[in-house]
């Protein structure tokens, strides 16, 4: 019978019905220290500290801050050096602050390579979606099963449904993964996804650089995908190839992946037709990605909305943004502008932005920043010259971490404040207490950040 | 984890949809390596900023897609400090659905319009082996995953459980392409 990508890879990992085996799991300091106390209280070992990887990356200034205990912060301090402390007692490798592999856990385990096709990967964070890019399973889990992970090495799980998005067509000129995936759920809602593992499929995902199919993946869970996946082939192969976990017999690691992908004829119980080449660049103007327009459209008006909880959620939304309906979306004017996170701060993002932003200014009263996702994502771009563009255009040159995605480290807005942000939620109070968060590509926050407005990157020069 | 059976008292009424977790508790919070006293933070800036008020009931009954957003436990960590029971919704994002039910805490997926009627009602009887929700308004059969269901009414230790069918994982670990992985320990 013929499988999906999805089916393949979870009947190769099940235990036993409803318990799935686990091939890396991803630990960080904010959602592990509850599930490291449980194994203490019950005296517990981990199973398999030789499949799990633990980073600090929610809580660390990207300021330089170049080791635990010199966290500012107490609270953060506390809860840093409490990884450090667990992972050495139950043997777990971390790559804490000061290590040249930390950084935003989504970022450094495709960049060791510890993310490969046909894997089971989970962490304690809901965009572990971003892994299935290279055709694992992986799905954000809760602290109560992390702790089941690092006790059991296996998930108890009930099989989710399975979608397939064919996105038709390829990209246009100055759209990127990040206006497909926003447009994707802006059509879907936040709950289109929910109860799905969502393969990503067509000639336009086919087209994409890894990176690109990261943000696409890790932004599944913004349409409540349990996980979103795309098949395995020729460019995943080329990224995993000589990372430092890549496997010693690659060839034989390839002849296994390419045995992934859905097979021809499987049936998935949801499939969506997308014409990639009708897509254009994206702006949210409300308080989820599902609030989202083109650029080139205008604040919507909420009494257009169908039904009354969605004018009301709208009404709402449009308080909480400062936001009048029927405003041109290039007439909203960010102060602030975010490059970074889990979504969009890998070195082909920061060259993104770099482009545009080369040999220009930021515009008067905005503060931009770019923080890399990782410190290989840091080291690469500076041996690029990408921090002097940057630099020089004015922008802050950071350190590291989940940074202002979610402001639980210094860096947030403050009340009021606009800001054009690469980061994958523009929930309320997200960035900061009354921040206002608008979603936009790399290359769309680096042309805000100079222009001082939302532009059109298509005909903008 | 305590065995759930029925749960009955007030409901208290928060009419949203699309309700995430970052508003159920800001990240400000998430910083505490403990797992208790969350409650008093629950939905910190929406009650402190006057834009809802809620009691600690034993039952909420809230909108669809409840929980959407990030997969901190501290979610439900704080509902249940604060007092709740169980939840009402016509629709949980999956990650928060499945904390809710690794800590006895009852996520009910009720229709939209039986959630009105309970909401309109003020309490409820939620009586988990019949899956149903009594109220003044009537008698309303909700949904839970078999599995979900016997966990919860029986209190169990999903570890535990797990734990005891050791002698599989031993066997699943003992197969050839268990090992072909990558090796953190060896990086």
């Amino acid at each position: 019978m013929p499988k999906t990508m999805f089916d393949k890879i979870w009947e190769q990992h099940e235990v036993s019905p409803g318990l799935i085996y686990i091939d890396l799991h991803l630990v960080h300091e904010v959602t592990s220290p509850q599930a490291f106390d449980g194994l203490r209280l019950a005296d517990r070992k981990v199973r398999r500290p030789d499949k799990t990887l633990a980073t600090a990356d929610h809580n660390t200034p990207t300021d330089g801050t170049m080791a635990a205990r010199l966290i500012a912060d107490q609270l953060s301090r506390v809860q840093v050096e409490t990884l450090e402390r667990n992972c050495e007692e139950f043997g777990v490798p971390i790559y804490s602050l000061g290590s040249d592999r930390q950084g935003i856990v989504h970022v450094i385990g495709p960049e060791l390579g510890v993310t490969q096709p046909g894997m089971t990967i989970v962490c304690g964070d809901s965009h572990t979606s971003t892994h299935g890019a290279f055709g694992a399973l992986a799905f954000g889990i809760g602290t109560s099963e992390v702790e089941h992970v690092l006790a059991t090495q296996c998930l108890v799980q009930k099989r989710p449904k399975t979608m397939r998005i064919n996105y038709g067509g390829e990209l246009r000129h100055g759209v990127t993964p990040k206006d497909l995936i926003l447009a994707t759920i802006g059509r879907l809602g936040t709950g289109g996804m929910t109860g799905y593992a969502v393969e990503y499929a067509g000639p336009a995902i086919e087209a994409l650089t890894m990176p690109g199919r990261m943000t696409i993946c890790n932004m599944t869970i913004e349409g409540g995908g349990r996980a979103g996946m795309i098949a395995p082939d020729e460019t995943t192969f080329e990224w995993v190839r000589g990372r430092p976990a890549a496997p010693g017999d690659f060839e034989a690691a390839m002849a296994r992946w390419r045995e992934l992908p859905t097979d021809p004829d499987a049936s998935f119980d949801t499939e969506v037709e997308v014409d990639a080449s009708g897509i254009s660049p994206m702006v949210t103007w409300g308080t989820n990605p599902g609030q989202v327009v083109e650029v080139t459209d205008r604040v919507p008006d909420p009494a257009a909305l169908e039904t009354p909880a969605d004018r009301e959620a709208a009404e709402r939304a449009l308080a909480y943004m400062g936001l009048q309906a029927g405003t041109p979306m290039t007439e909203i004017a960010p102060e602030r502008v975010f490059i970074g996170s889990c979504t969009n701060s890998r070195i082909e993002d920061l060259r993104e932005a770099a482009a545009i932003v080369e040999g220009r200014r930021v515009a008067g009263g905005v503060s931009a920043m770019v923080v890399p996702g990782s410190q290989q994502v840091k080291k690469a771009a500076e041996e690029e010259g990408l921090d002097e563009v940057f630099k020089s255009a004015g922008f802050d040159w950071r350190v590291a971490g989940c940074s202002m995605c979610l402001g639980m480290n210094p860096d947030t807005l403050a009340e009021g404040e606009r800001c054009a942000s690469t980061s994958n939620r523009n929930f309320e109070g997200r960035q900061g207490k009354g921040g206002r968060t608008h979603l936009v590509s790399p290359k769309m926050a680096a042309a805000a950040a100079v222009e001082g407005h939302f532009v059109d990157i298509r005909d903008w020069s | 984890m305590r065995p759930i059976d029925v749960i009955e008292g007030k409901a208290s009424v928060l009419d949203r949809a699309d309700v995430d977790t970052d508003q159920i508790i800001p990240k400000q919070f998430l910083k505490r390596v403990e797992r208790t006293g969350f409650g008093e933070f629950l939905f910190y800036d929406w009650i402190r900023d006057g834009e809802i008020e809620l009691e600690p009931n034993p039952i909420l009954v809230t909108g669809a897609n409840f929980g959407c957003g990030s997969s901190r436990e501290h979610a439900p960590w704080a509902l249940e400090d604060f007092g709740f029971q169980a939840i009402l919704a016509p629709s949980f994002a999956d990650i928060f659905y499945s904390n809710c039910t690794k800590i006895g805490l009852l996520p009910a997926i009720l229709d939209e319009e039986h959630c009105r009627a309970v909401a309109e009602a003020g309490e409820a009887r939620i009586d988990l082996d019949d899956e149903t929700v009594n109220c003044a308004a009537g008698v309303f059969q909700f949904q839970i995953e078999h599995e979900v269901k016997h966990r919860l009414l029986n209190g169990l230790d999903e570890i535990g459980i797990t734990l005891e069918n050791g002698g599989a994982i031993d066997k699943f670990e003992a197969e050839p392409a268990a090992a072909l992985g990558p090796v953190t320990t060896s990086l």
